[in-house]
């Protein structure tokens, strides 16, 4: 009987609440084994993930004889969608992110009370989690249209005469309400979803501890889970903010083409106007605006924890 | 007098609790708290049920009646499949459907092929490079994959692959990658490695050791995984409206022909692109909270 190899127990500590036993391999050759089981992933995003950007630099600054021009970022600037397009993409996000995480938050809160029948909330509120952002926007539309659920409520409580055009481009609070509510019903489950693992990793003796010592369920929240749940906010903002500066399809669904955002912007120019060029200068700029804000928040969030320590 | 009696005696005599007036009191607070928190989460609930309610009571409704009956039923009167038959029935839908489907499946395939190693590797080795590669795994998740599509549509048409399906099923698994390769490596994290090393000492070859133990166990969770990429895949709109022309999926079909559809078309296809991924979702939902390394029960 030969044994290719004795596993040597070794137990690091691993993430929070898991104790991570690994193999511990011997030294004698180099170890291939866990390169070669990553190398099909490393691959695979160098490839398709990596290459992409490149290829988006390469593409906004093509014009169509293939020679270097900067045309298309010109075009797109000059666009008379453009400013419409940014302003609307990033209001969006100043007022549905924390919006949403603040939601999310009392949501992941109350599911960690532990409370009877929490289970059965935490089942439901991950339903849209399977939801598309296209479908919401349709079901949303249901609601919001002018043969839609609300109008109709309204009309049978006596409380309208006329259905009211929610969702007109005469009407771009009420369109963007629409968006707002649609994206918070679908999306608010999966920051909660982030939250929840961070709560369940937080001891409840800190919390236990300050209750003694007569802190209130406030104070409480606020100087011992909040700061303790800084990674998962983090991580969830992060998310939440990239996946907003990629909305599409709900903002097609409720308002068509009266609410410019980028995506949007960046769709119409590939689909509709055929042109790639100024397609990719609109994804270039989602990627970039993207990068910085995700860099805003790794700082931000990053001196906070300094400072609490 | 016995001890017992003693006893008895004794307790009559202990000052009644000094909390027990102010416990009552606190009970009603605390009674309230509790109220308002079932009362809370009870309308959470509420709201995300209701319009998922609706959109089942338009699609199963008459065409007539979305568009015609005013008010509105709350219940279909009478419930018919004629717009979802309309719909299914409508040009492009029903191979859009098949499309979906495919892409879906091929992405399962893929993410599952190429992410559960990498999971598998993290879960059980140190080596240098461990956090990076974690780091790095994060990072993509944190990177807008789908606007990608639109230089990857460029690359696509110069190697062929454009208006494919496997080229759609690329974004996706792209997209699925991150989290399969998380969940993965948490559901083989929760194998006894202790298993896994009593095979190796009886003989076994690690791969053998693999297949024999830590699969088995491992295969409900590496189901959810691959189901998770699934669902991801069905719902994604963004790149497979940009890649696709004539071979469709369902939302790039949707999508594409939402400016020419009546409402009970709308309705139709929403319901049809939710129903598929709510049932898986409610199949896995144990596995949910496993995309971030926690187990909950």
């Amino acid at each position: 009987m030969s044994i290719k190899e004795s596993p040597e127990q070794t137990a690091p500590p691993g993430e929070a609440g898991t104790v991570a036993v690994r193999f511990k391999r011997r030294r004698r050759r180099f170890d291939y084994l866990p390169y070669l089981l990553l190398l099909p992933t490393t691959l695979f995003l160098a490839v398709f993930f990596a290459y992409p950007m490149i290829q988006s630099l390469v593409t906004a600054m093509q014009d169509s004889q293939g020679g270097f021009t900067f045309d298309n970022f010109n075009t797109m600037f000059k666009d008379v969608n453009f400013s419409d397009a940014l302003r609307n993409t990033i209001l969006f996000i100043v007022l549905m992110v924390p919006l949403q995480v603040v939601l999310a938050l009392i949501m992941a809160l109350v599911i960690n009370t532990g409370l009877k029948g929490v289970g059965f909330f935490l089942y439901i509120w991950t339903v849209p989690l399977a939801i598309s952002d296209l479908a919401a926007g349709i079901v949303w539309l249901a609601i919001f249209t002018e043969r839609g659920y609300i109008n109709s409520l309204l009309t049978q409580l006596g409380l309208i005469k006329l259905p009211i055009s929610f969702l007109s481009y005469e009407n771009p609070t009420w369109l963007f309400t629409a968006v707002i509510m649609a994206e918070l019903w679908r999306a608010t489950s999966i920051v909660m979803v982030i939250l929840v693992a961070g709560l369940q990793v937080i001891p409840k003796a800190y919390s236990e501890a300050a209750e003694i010592f007569g802190a209130s369920p406030w104070q409480r929240l606020r100087y011992v889970i909040l700061p303790m749940l800084k990674p998962s906010l983090q991580v969830a903002l992060i998310l939440r903010t990239i996946l907003a500066f990629q909305t599409f399809a709900v903002v097609i669904a409720l308002a068509g083409r009266a609410l410019p955002v980028l995506a949007g912007e960046a769709y119409n120019w590939y689909n509709g106007y055929r042109n790639v060029g100024v397609a990719a200068a609109y994804a270039l700029l989602i990627l970039v605006l993207s990068i910085v804000n995700t860099a805003v928040y790794l700082r931000l969030l990053q001196t906070k924890t300094a400072q609490m320590a | 007098m016995s001890v017992v009696e003693k006893v008895e005696e004794e307790k009559k005599e202990l000052p009644s609790d000094p909390n027990a007036a102010k416990q009552s009191a606190f009970l009603n607070s605390r009674s309230m708290a509790r109220f308002g928190l079932y009362l809370l989460a009870i309308t959470l609930s509420v709201w995300i049920i209701v319009p998922l309610y609706l959109i089942t009571v338009a699609s199963f409704s008459t065409r007539i009646a979305i568009t015609s009956r005013w008010p509105k039923d709350w219940f279909p009167n009478p419930v018919s499949t004629e717009t979802l038959e309309f719909f299914l029935n409508s040009q492009g839908v029903l191979p859009s459907v098949v499309n979906s489907l495919i892409v879906g499946i091929i992405t399962l395939v893929l993410s599952l092929v190429i992410g559960a190693p990498a999971g598998y590797a993290i879960a059980r080795f140190i080596f240098t490079g461990r956090d990076s590669y974690k780091l790095l795994i994060l990072t993509t998740r944190a990177f807008p994959i789908v606007i990608l599509s639109i230089p990857l549509a460029v690359t696509f048409l110069n190697f062929g692959l454009y208006d494919t399906l496997f080229a759609v099923a690329i974004v996706h698994t792209a997209l699925a990658l991150p989290q399969t390769i998380l969940v993965t490596s948490s559901i083989f994290v929760s194998v006894p490695v202790e298993l896994e090393e009593a095979a190796l000492t009886l003989g076994c070859h690690r791969m053998q050791a693999f297949t024999k133990i830590v699969l088995p166990m491992a295969l409900p969770g590496l189901a959810a995984a691959s189901i998770f990429a699934f669902v991801l895949s069905w719902n994604e709109v963004f790149a497979a409206t940009i890649l696709t022309v004539q071979n469709r999926t369902l939302p790039a079909q949707i999508l594409s022909s939402l400016n020419n559809s009546t409402l009970p078309i709308k309705y139709a296809g929403g319901f049809v692109l939710i129903v598929p991924s709510l049932i898986f979702i409610l199949i896995i939902r144990r596995y949910l909270l496993n995309m971030w390394g926690r187990v909950i029960k």
